[in-house]
């Protein structure tokens, strides 16, 4: 089986062939802070190219699952294995040097940079002039640009990210993750903050992400977005995993019902 | 789930902003050059003396003697820090650099025999190699501004400490010392290369001030390091969203200690030069110029809040505050008023700012 729920599996779950190793694989996270348990016993396994919606009311622990993941925090308890490897991440620049890239709620911009240097932040294009490397203005610019029309972004490069709207502001941020060759890209309500427009812009983004192969966690709380995206949803209350289904077994009815507790588990 | 076309599109809506509207054009640090420039015409016409000769070298002189500690102090507010230990610093480094010298320049000294012997005459001193005690004397002073610089950016970027609490506690710290190491007299920069040391800082070449020239190389450096270096973007993005340059994976702790050791260093050679033009580091030396500093940092467009500032506004604002000096004695008005002036003048360049930025 693919995920190790407390409840029954239901049978149509599509079973991987046994040589597909899981992208992620989770084993009894548990996360404490202080006296308050925020995580216990999360069990998870994503395969490639996978989109899986993580789902749950506020507390639920999705965020401090995700930063766990991304390398916020250490968990308390619990292992994770990334493309088979145990990994421990001290920052988030650990987990991502192995493929892991996260969209932020917040989106973490510099308001006071370009676009271009955001979305280039900690890792600028450099180019060598005797002893110092200076950055490529140009190089980064005409990349910044390729990403936003890929994203269908009409994103300036060399404009300041504090006059940008929410939905360019969105871009910025999701053009930082197609940078590197990301294997598991988490994205934190990337549809909180934009009009209907960007929500489809950045649903198609998904898509595509997907036939490349990459893999999408999408954290949200907008039913439609992950009936529309994902192949899988997770359903997390009060810091432990309620629910593991394909999208196609389940309905918006069952999942509200889990995420409120009306249902316990699925 | 409907994909957008795939068909490659261009935006005609988005372009690049034209050149009056971006950068330097659209700053605060542009409309105050605009107003030092109207204010020296004003000043062409008020005064006969003003666009003299002596009276502009006098002019370049002064403000390179803040200018200097300008530029480092805008790398720490950049990053939204502040550093308060600036004038204190100037302190100790003219003055930890006067007492190596003039101690490795007085035979009977410890390690001065490595330095210099005495002439035949038994009476005049000579250096062993020109130029050497100045070189290890300036070395010092700017390796106890490198070690305050250090310990800064230890406390605030490791430790976490406010930067305000612990650059008034450098403050009064460093000021501490600087009587304690001179006993409250002060000391003098003496011996062989004592002379080569005044030509160096309040000489002139070509007519330019030295502080002046030092300062042209500095702000230019400074230019390139802020716009054109993964640290100066990284200086930036600090103070735009801490939060979101650690999690890019910039090295916040590391950036952090960086600037504020490239402030104390700036403070130390700043008081190095001040020392040569005075002639002595008196104890109190430098009181109070951390203001000065800061103020002129925040006339030329850097922002407390951090984010914005660059070498030129530095420039600026130090410019602006001696052309308004000046003023002030060549219109005989009674220099007790310079300072009110100032800080109408600081109230005023931010509200400016303010009020042009709701504008847009």
């Amino acid at each position: 089986m693919v995920t190790a729920t407390a409840a029954g599996q239901p049978a149509s779950e599509p079973v991987p062939e046994p040589d597909i190793k899981p992208v992620l694989e989770l084993t009894g996270i548990g996360k404490e802070f202080g006296a308050i348990r925020a995580l216990h016993g999360v069990d998870m396994r994503i395969f490639a190219g996978e989109v899986v919606g993580l789902m749950g009311d506020n507390g639920a622990g999705k965020s401090t699952l995700v930063k766990i993941i991304a390398g916020n925090f250490p968990a308390s308890h619990g292992e994770i294995r990334f493309e088979g490897r145990p990994v421990h991440f001290q920052r988030p620049v650990d987990a991502r040097r192995v493929g892991i890239e996260v969209v932020y709620q917040d989106l973490a911009l510099a308001d006071n940079l370009t676009a271009a240097a955001n979305v280039f932040l900690g890792r600028e294009i450099r180019r060598k002039f005797g002893p110092f490397s200076l950055l490529d203005h140009k190089a980064m610019a005409a990349r910044s640009l390729e990403l936003f029309g890929e994203l269908r972004s009409e994103t300036s490069p060399y404009h300041l990210v504090k006059q940008m709207s929410g939905g360019q502001r969105q871009a910025v941020a999701i053009a930082r993750t197609r940078l590197s060759n990301a294997k598991l890209v988490m994205m934190d309500e990337p549809t909180a903050a934009i009009s209907v427009r960007q929500v489809e812009q950045v649903l198609s983004l998904i898509h595509r992400l997907k036939e490349q192969g990459i893999t999408v966690m999408l954290i949200s709380h907008r039913m439609p977005d992950v009936f529309a995206v994902c192949d899988r949803v997770i359903v997390m209350r009060r810091g432990e995993k309620r629910a593991d289904k394909p999208i196609h077994d389940t309905s918006p009815e069952e999942v509200t019902a889990l995420i409120t507790g009306a249902k316990e588990a699925a | 789930m409907a994909l957008p076309m795939e068909s490659p599109i261009s935006f005609a809506n988005v372009g690049r902003d034209k050149w009056w509207k971006r950068g330097i054009f659209a700053s605060q640090t542009g409309y105050v050059t605009l107003a030092l420039l109207v204010l020296l015409v004003v000043m062409n016409f008020a005064s006969p003396y003003f666009l003299t000769e002596g009276n502009i070298q006098n002019v370049a002189k002064n403000f390179s003697f803040i200018a200097i500690a300008t530029l480092g102090a805008t790398f720490v507010i950049i990053t939204g820090g502040i550093d308060l230990s600036v004038g204190s610093m100037m302190c100790f480094s003219a003055m930890i650099t006067s007492m190596v010298m003039t101690q490795l320049s007085t035979p009977g000294m410890p390690g001065a025999s490595l330095f210099v012997h005495a002439a035949a005459d038994g009476r005049t001193i000579l250096a062993n190699v020109p130029g050497l005690i100045l070189f290890i004397s300036v070395l010092a002073g700017l390796g106890t501004a490198l070690i305050v610089g250090l310990v800064n950016g230890f406390c605030i970027a490791v430790l976490g400490l406010s930067p305000f609490v612990t650059t008034l506690g450098m403050l009064s710290i460093v000021r501490g010392l600087c009587y304690v190491v001179s006993n409250g007299r002060g000391s003098f920069p003496g011996g062989p290369d004592a002379d080569y040391f005044y030509a160096l800082t309040s000489g002139d070449l070509y007519g330019l001030p030295a502080p002046f020239i030092y300062l042209v190389i500095l702000a230019l450096v400074m230019a390139v390091v802020l716009h054109h270096t993964a640290f100066g973007r990284h200086v930036f993005a600090i103070g735009g969203n801490e939060k979101a340059a650690e999690l890019t994976g910039v090295q916040v702790v590391r950036v952090k200690i960086q600037v504020y050791v490239i402030c104390a260093l700036a403070a130390g050679l700043q008081g190095i030069i001040i020392c040569g033009w005075l002639g002595s580091a008196p104890a109190n030396m430098a009181t109070s110029y951390e203001l000065n500093v800061i103020a002129a940092a925040v006339i030329g467009g850097a922002n407390l809040a951090g984010g914005i500032g660059g070498p030129l506004g530095a420039i600026v604002g130090c410019v602006l505050l001696e052309v308004i000096r000046n003023g002030l004695v060549l219109a005989q008005v009674n220099s007790y008023w310079q300072q009110t002036l100032v800080g109408v003048i600081i109230i005023l360049a931010v509200l400016v700012d303010r009020i042009r930025s709701r504008m847009i």
